[in-house]
């Protein structure tokens, strides 16, 4: 079985004997060892395991391997920019948005796509983005606030052209 | 198959009220009778994690010591205050609570304190497990206690250090004061002086007032967030232990079926494949069933590979369950009695001289728990002894249970506890645990079972299906009369109804009413039931509240005065029980719900308010849906006015956050879950199929809480009964349409 090779949060890496059709999600879980995108249905339903492609979110779990090879890929464990958080992962925090946490890192990264495209979503936009991202324990009303609290904070700190 | 475990767990479970209560004096005469343990001074000891002074103590004392006087903190002499969270968090928010706990007593600074979840350990810990919304109850004297003596005995030290006497002293934010001198010490400055003193009796040290309380109430952002939010290896599923195999397991989708024959050569050619082979099982569903086990360097291999997998099931003593069988026969024993399960005053009487009576059939079907970490565990069985990492609600069942499926003492199985993404109950059961146990033996190696979604929803302990055949009455001044229930369940023996599908005596309202009758009919079933979410109520309510409201409607009268008239004067239904309903508390929240929810005023057609009140896993929770619903049956929930009694707050933001996710639970169960089940086989095997509710129909969720001295009682699971009864009584003020079968999109309404 072939070698390939990913860029993954601006590390290259190697990954051996590794089935083609393996889905992404296994080889950043497993061979990479960065177990921040989730296992959830395998079927493109919860967004669990939502990742960046080339700044796009992409379901991982139905991503095959061989169609991400050397395209750069962000997963959570990226979003944080030279230590310091991303306003999203700080609004999760003081949000307080987590129940049993499993999801969240599959919805920040989609709101992380989100306000990549829209830096001010209106609350249907972040309903329409997020719909794909199943919370089983109902924080829906708290994803809602945080992204629109970290969407406020990245805006005035463009204007303020920081 | 045998499924007696099943009950036990819910067994256990509810009896920790008794030993809740057994720490406060009023109580403990209560639980000794309840109990039988004559040694009730010694459970209490060990319940508070007193044993670990034991240990410390034989160690010898050297001078730079930690302290920790008992099993849930530790000081340092630099200061951090480290606190161990006992129990499982599945989101509950139990890691910051009861640490927050341990913390007000000991006049902690929040900002010093470290938490980490403890080990599993009866001897130091007592009971520890995530279930029956018991966590905050059963250890708030413990941990309340822990923090006072810890406080006390640095406060100790502190004043002999000064040479002043202990009662001049206060403290706060981690530091002894003596104001009067205005010196201070660190509780780190003090932590080894302190480790030296013996620990008092801890019913000698006072607890603080509610009104005292600087930490308790506030709202605290979750201990873990920081590493939830950056992706850091906190659930079962992110484990990894040295040269680790990945196994997925196959069953048969009919409960009780066993491998008659499998192509394990073929499956062991494919790629990435160590070994394939058969578990015969122990028989016991919430330990170890037949099925195949796949052992692959990946996951993904070992997923895949159980594609390929083809099994032929000898199903000869397997599951035939169907569903659809199950609701044609209940309709026909709906028109039957039932056997008699409780009854008082003269139902027969009452209906004959009433004004009014009304009749209905209420049903709810199949569930389930669908948490969105797929079950896994990780298991090293080596020389003997096996070492597992599970994402368990019951840590100390799973290690019994892991014993009895490798025939091993239960002092050769240690289990790490990981964060879990989601119980709602279905992790009470450990199987999954069970079967990576028996995979790691039997493959001498440490593995990682990993089951698929599909997996998860084909080998469920599902909230089982119900049926209640009502007849109710009002009399001529417009009072509930006559209360009939005939209540259809399901059975795996005969005997009793399978785990939470009984009718207990404190499912709300039989115990408030003169003249009621409490029958029950029995369907056979072998698919396995367990407790989901507020077991038993997450059915009932729906029923019982949607039925009351039809009586309101009958006698013509408001729902609101109508509820209030049913609970009566202010009173414990069970004096001396404080688990038990207190009407005043009752009316209390039904009034605060009815108000902020803007009750009885004017709404455009179309538009309508839905009230209904339970009482479940000793919380009081009333809750009003505004909804619309146009002539398609296209159904917007605006908002849902949450009204809860619980005794004090400990954690507001999770309080909160439990409150809101629960009313979402409930709508998205009552709008559109529902599972078949035919010839023993669930039907529905992704979300696809089983549509959890996404985030453009979640309403507006307000939340109040009517803080009071009574002993805090948890909030995982009382806010959901009322849910869907709130909606439904708000679709037919809004259409004038009944909706008596859940869930709703069965009858064509969609969000
Ligand atoms: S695991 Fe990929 S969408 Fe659910
Ligand atoms: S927080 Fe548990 S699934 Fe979202």
């Amino acid at each position: 079985m072939p070698t390939i090779r990913f860029k993954v949060n601006g590390r290259e890496h190697t990954v051996k004997d590794l089935d083609p059709s393996t889905p992404l999600l296994w080889v950043l879980r497993d061979s990479l060892g960065l177990a921040g995108a989730k296992f959830g249905c395998g079927l493109g339903m919860c967004g669990a395991c939502t990742v960046h492609v080339d700044g796009q979110p992409v379901r991982s779990c139905l991503t095959p391997a061989s169609s991400v090879a050397e395209k750069p890929i962000t997963t959570i464990e990226g979003l944080a920019k030279d230590g310091k958080l991303h306003p999203l992962q700080e609004a999760w925090i003081e949000h307080d948005v987590a129940q049993c946490g499993y999801c969240q890192t599959g919805q920040i990264m989609s709101a992380a796509a989100l306000l990549e495209e829209n830096s001010k979503p209106s609350a249907e936009d972040i309903d329409m983005a997020m719909a794909g991202n199943l919370c089983r324990c109902g924080t829906y009303i708290r994803i809602r606030e945080a992204v629109q609290a970290a969407a406020q904070k990245l805006d005035a700190s463009k204007e303020s052209g920081q | 198959m045998n499924d007696q475990g099943l009950h036990d767990v819910m067994r256990e479970i509810e009896a920790q009220d008794a030993l809740a209560y057994s720490s406060s004096p009023m109580n403990r005469r209560l639980f000794l009778r309840v109990s039988g343990v004559a040694g009730g001074g010694m459970m209490l000891a060990l319940q508070m994690g007193l044993a670990s002074r034991t240990t410390a103590l034989a160690a010898g004392l050297s001078g730079d010591e930690p302290f920790a006087p008992n099993a849930y903190l530790r000081i340092s002499p630099d200061g951090s205050v480290l606190i161990y969270a006992k129990n499982p968090e599945i989101g509950q928010g139990v890691k910051t609570a009861l640490p927050m706990i341990v913390a007000e007593e000991l006049d902690a600074d929040w900002s010093d304190v470290q938490v980490e979840q403890s080990e599993i350990d009866q001897s130091r810990y007592g009971s520890q497990f995530a279930g029956g919304s018991r966590s905050i109850p059963s250890n708030w004297d413990p941990l309340r206690k822990a923090g006072a003596v810890a406080r006390h005995m640095l406060v100790a030290a502190a004043a002999t250090r000064w040479g002043v006497s202990a009662d001049q002293c206060k403290t706060e934010k981690s530091a002894v004061l003596h104001p009067a001198s205005g010196r201070r010490l660190g509780y780190g400055e003090v932590a080894s002086q302190a480790a030296a003193l013996p620990v008092p009796d801890p019913e000698s040290v006072p607890l603080k007032k509610r009104s005292e309380y600087k930490l308790l109430g506030k709202r605290i952002t979750g201990v873990d967030n920081h590493s939830l939010v950056t992706g850091k290896p906190l659930f079962g599923i992110d484990q990894k232990v040295e040269g680790m195999l990945y196994a997925s397991y196959e069953k048969c989708p009919a409960t009780g079926g066993k491998v008659a024959q499998a192509n394990l050569e073929e499956v062991r050619s494919l790629p990435g494949v160590k070994d394939a082979f058969v578990l015969e099982g122990n028989g016991k569903v919430d330990e170890l069933m037949p099925g195949v086990a796949i052992v692959a360097d990946s996951t993904w291999a070992a997923i895949n590979a159980k594609r390929r997998l083809k099994v032929t099931w000898d199903e000869s003593e397997a599951s035939k369950d169907s569903f659809s069988g199950a609701v044609k026969k209940a309709a026909e024993l709906a028109g039957q009695q039932g056997q008699p399960l409780r009854q008082g005053g003269d139902v027969a009487a009452a209906f004959a001289s009433t004004a009014k009576t009304v009749e209905a059939f209420y049903s709810y079907p199949f569930l389930s728990h669908a948490p969105l970490e797929p079950q896994n565990c990780t298991a090293w069985f080596k020389d003997g002894s096996v070492e597992i990492w599970a994402p368990s609600q019951t840590p100390q069942r799973a290690v019994t249970k892991a014993a009895n499926t490798l025939g091993i003492p239960a002092e050769k199985v240690t289990l790490h506890q990981t964060r879990i993404g989601g119980g709602f109950g279905r992790r009470l059961i450990n199987d999954y645990v069970c079967e990576a146990a028996a995979i790691s033996q039997k493959a001498g190696a440490p593995v990682k079972l990993q089951w698929t979604r599909e997996d998860d929803m084909a080998h469920d302990f599902y909230r089982v299906a119900g049926f209640h055949s009502f007849k109710g009455a009002v009399n001529q001044s417009g009072r509930l009369s006559a209360w009939q229930d005939h209540f259809i369940t399901f059975s795996s023996n005969g005997n009793r109804p399978v785990s939470g599908g009984s009718m207990g005596r404190s499912e709300f309202p039989e115990y408030l009413l003169e003249n009621f009758k409490i029958t029950q009919s029995l369907m056979p079933l072998s698919t396995p039931c367990g407790p989901w979410r507020a077991p038993g109520s997450n059915g009932i309510a729906f029923a019982v509240q949607c039925f009351l409201h039809e009586l309101a409607v009958a006698a013509g009268r408001d729902h609101q005065e109508f509820l209030l008239e049913v609970m009566g004067e202010p009173r414990w239904i069970d004096p001396g029980n404080a688990r038990s309903l207190h009407t005043g508390r009752a009316a209390g929240v039904i009034r605060l719900a009815a108000e902020k929810s803007g009750w009885g005023k004017p709404l455009p057609a179309g538009r309508g308010r839905g009230l209904a009140f339970h009482f479940s896993h000793a919380g009081h929770f009333a809750e009003v849906a505004e909804v619309s619903v146009d002539a398609d049956k296209n159904l917007k929930v605006h908002k849902i006015t949450v009204a809860g009694g619980v005794g004090p707050i400990i954690n507001l933001s999770a309080a909160e956050n439990q409150c809101q996710g629960a009313v979402i639970d409930g709508l998205s169960t009552a709008l559109g879950l529902q599972l078949s089940i035919e010839k023993g086989r669930v039907q529905e095997s992704n979300f696809h199929q089983y549509p959890i509710l996404r985030m453009p129909s979640a309403p507006q969720v307000d939340v109040h809480f009517i803080e009071s001295d009574y002993p805090p009682t948890g909030l995982g699971e009382p806010a959901l009964p009322p849910v869907a009864p709130a909606i439904c009584n708000a679709i037919f003020a809004a259409s004038g349409q009944r909706v008596r079968e859940l869930p709703l999109s069965k009858h064509g309404y969609s969000a």
